[in-house]
């Protein structure tokens, strides 16, 4: 089973064409219905949809208060290294790039641990870029040694891996992957991946299906808005959530809508996605996949997270350093991307609180069983 | 009218409505809802609880009279549900447990033959056990068999508020089931909760419909007297339904004239 051939069918399709010829009726219908087919989606994610964003909005509030209740998910991501060996033309952690290149010791892991989980932070996201002999396989396993003690709940993004490596890290206590496809037009996919491991367009596609075949309990895919077209990306996204849904029902499927963000480097966005975008984007996908996890992170500033809290989002950022060690050692570090929301969890909590949402420290507990030792 | 006891798991209740502690705006919500309910159940997601945590643990927002009912949300066999019943027990949190095991992520579907399973294997540790199951008369018996304490078919798809759709089914239950019926999940609107303790339903769980409301307080107060007055329904032997009107005996009457 592979999305590749779903997805090449979409790439080679005349999308532009079939969004040109969606009418306001076909939205209507669409928005009209209890269960969505692709065809619906595709209308909502339409130009023809822009004018019923307010109609959209209140159906996709309504969902996401039913399924989610008024909630949202905190997790913070920790850097655990940035040598990489991939030249993605939009990356601050491009090999080409001249910064400082680092990776986190257990003693300095344990230090940014302590200042994460003094916030009151118990979902983690760990990151790394793609250099296999340096940030290996073992030296994740040995990382969640230190990070089982104060996490509940781990998730990796970082290079795609086989399965039987998405396997061993799950034993070691990973329960979540994050692997995004940048981009699902293929032709484009190859410039911006001129080089390194990750230049394997169908190997990265594959990835997150190897996550939930490995047994990862959240699969997370997404495709950094802006690269290519967003309405074809934002639309081939969701069909990869639905794919995942169908095929692996016991996975929690999510989709993150993140957006090119200033870094190191000179490479500008094709596109630029504006907040209007964003937000049909994010209502098209609440109303075709109800119970679909939507991630947005620190990319985006304070005061649009908060206007888009009752319009399908579920787990966010807080708390947030792109630079490796950046939780826990003072200095200027050069982080991947700059983020637009520098508030801290404290600050994000009360703001949460202000416009009437809960802020969900731990959604998980280990599966352990206290009469056999050891994790399940 | 006595007093109205039910009887669970060894505790006498005098109150039908468990209530639940999910998605809620903010947990300091809850002992309102707790008073406004009656409710002295109330289930929490074990994955929830964090005893160390000093920003905020569901479990300090629950009055100490209610009893805990722990469930095994997030468990997809029914060793996973075991293991997290063990560990609520590990943790303090008693020994009555709600299982949960829901594999399809899509439509949270209970599944059946793993949580009875799960039933089988915590009930022969000493647990009050309550399976969330489909409204399914196989089922419902195989966690008799596995020593449930009660049983608990879905109203409706958990979360939904689409009131009491598997009404058929779960009336089969009433009738044939010698343990407690427990209504669960579906429940939208304090009416279709009224109707299920009516057909003789001995509770029902909401949560989603009261944490979602406006006014979670006024909708707990709401529930909390549906319930009342469907058991009180229930009690009184309502009369049969007819779809037209009835004459005292228009075809045998003259049996009795004369």
């Amino acid at each position: 089973m592979s999305f590749y051939p779903i997805c090449a069918e979409y790439s080679a399709a005349p999308l532009d064409e079939r969004f040109a010829a969606i009418s306001g009726e076909d939205v209507r219908r669409a928005l009209a219905k209890t269960t969505l087919g692709a065809e619906d989606f595709f209308a909502l994610i339409s130009p023809a949809a822009t004018p019923f964003l307010e109609e959209m909005a209140q159906k996709a509030s309504q969902l996401t208060l039913q399924h989610f209740g008024r909630t949202i998910q905190l997790f913070t991501p920790l850097y655990l290294s940035n040598y990489c060996a991939n030249h993605c033309v939009y990356c601050g952690f491009n090999a080409l790039n001249d910064i400082p290149r680092t990776q986190l010791e257990p003693a300095q892991l344990e230090e940014e641990a302590k200042a994460i989980a003094a916030t009151g932070l118990k979902h983690l996201l760990i990151l790394t870029g793609e250099a296999r002999t340096k940030a290996s396989p073992e030296y994740l396993a040995s990382c969640m040694d230190v990070l089982r003690k104060y996490f509940p709940s781990v998730s990796i993004e970082i290079y795609a891996m086989e399965t039987d490596e998405y396997a061993a890290l799950v034993k070691s206590g990973v329960d979540g992957l994050t692997i995004y496809q940048e981009t699902y037009d293929e032709t484009l996919y190859a410039t911006l991946h001129p080089r390194g491991p990750k230049k394997d367009f169908r190997y990265r596609l594959d990835a997150p299906e190897r996550g939930c075949q490995a047994g990862m309990r959240v699969v997370n895919v997404g495709a950094l808005l802006g690269l290519g077209d967003w309405r074809r990306d934002a639309f081939i996204t969701g069909m990869h959530g639905a794919y995942l849904q169908d095929r692996y029902p016991n996975v929690d499927i999510s989709v993150s809508l993140p957006r090119m963000r200033p870094h190191a480097g000179e490479f500008q966005p094709q596109s630029i996605v504006s907040d209007r975008d964003m937000v049909q984007t994010m209502l098209a996908m609440r109303i075709f996949l109800p119970r679909l996890g939507i991630t947005v992170s620190t990319r985006e500033s304070a005061e649009f997270r908060e206007n888009i809290l009752p319009l399908g989002v579920t787990k966010m950022s807080a708390g947030v350093s792109t630079a490796v060690g950046g939780h826990s050692q003072d200095g200027d570090k050069v982080g991947q991307f700059d983020i637009s929301d520098e508030r801290s969890v404290a600050e994000m909590c009360a703001a949460l609180r202000e416009r009437g949402y809960q802020p969900v420290f731990k959604d998980w507990e280990p599966i352990t069983d206290p009469e056999h030792e050891g994790a399940a | 009218m006595n007093e109205d006891i039910f009887e669970i798991g060894g505790l006498k209740l005098t109150n039908r409505l468990f209530t639940g502690t999910g998605k809620y705006a903010d947990d300091a919500v809850i002992p309102g809802v707790c008073e406004a309910s009656g409710s002295q159940v109330i289930t929490v997601a074990l994955r929830r609880v964090d005893l160390e945590s000093d920003t905020g643990n569901v479990m300090d927002c629950i009055p100490k009279h209610m009893q805990l009912l722990p469930n095994t949300s997030g468990a997809r066999t029914a060793d996973e549900a075991v293991r997290i019943a063990r560990l609520a027990r590990a943790m303090g949190c008693g020994d009555w447990i709600k299982i949960e095991v829901i594999s399809d992520n899509k439509y949270l579907l209970p599944d059946g033959y793993e949580t009875a399973k799960a039933t089988e294997i915590l009930a022969k540790e000493g647990f009050v056990v309550l399976p969330y199951v489909n409204a399914d008369l196989y089922v419902a018996r195989a966690c008799v068999d596995a020593g449930a304490a009660a049983v608990m078919p879905l109203g409706a798809p958990i979360g939904t508020n689409r009131g009491l759709k598997t009404r058929e089914m779960v009336r089969i239950l009433i009738d044939e089931i010698d343990l407690p019926i427990i209504v669960d999940a579906g429940i939208g609107r304090p009416s279709e909760a009224c109707e299920a303790m009516e057909m003789g339903a001995d509770a029902c769980l909401v949560n989603t419909a009261i944490a979602t409301a406006s006014d979670p307080v006024m909708m707990a107060r709401a529930f909390g007297r549906a319930v009342k007055a469907g058991r009180e329904a229930y009690l009184s032997g309502p009369g049969a339904i007819h779809s037209h009107a009835v004459a005292s005996s228009p075809l045998t009457g003259f049996l009795s004239e004369g």
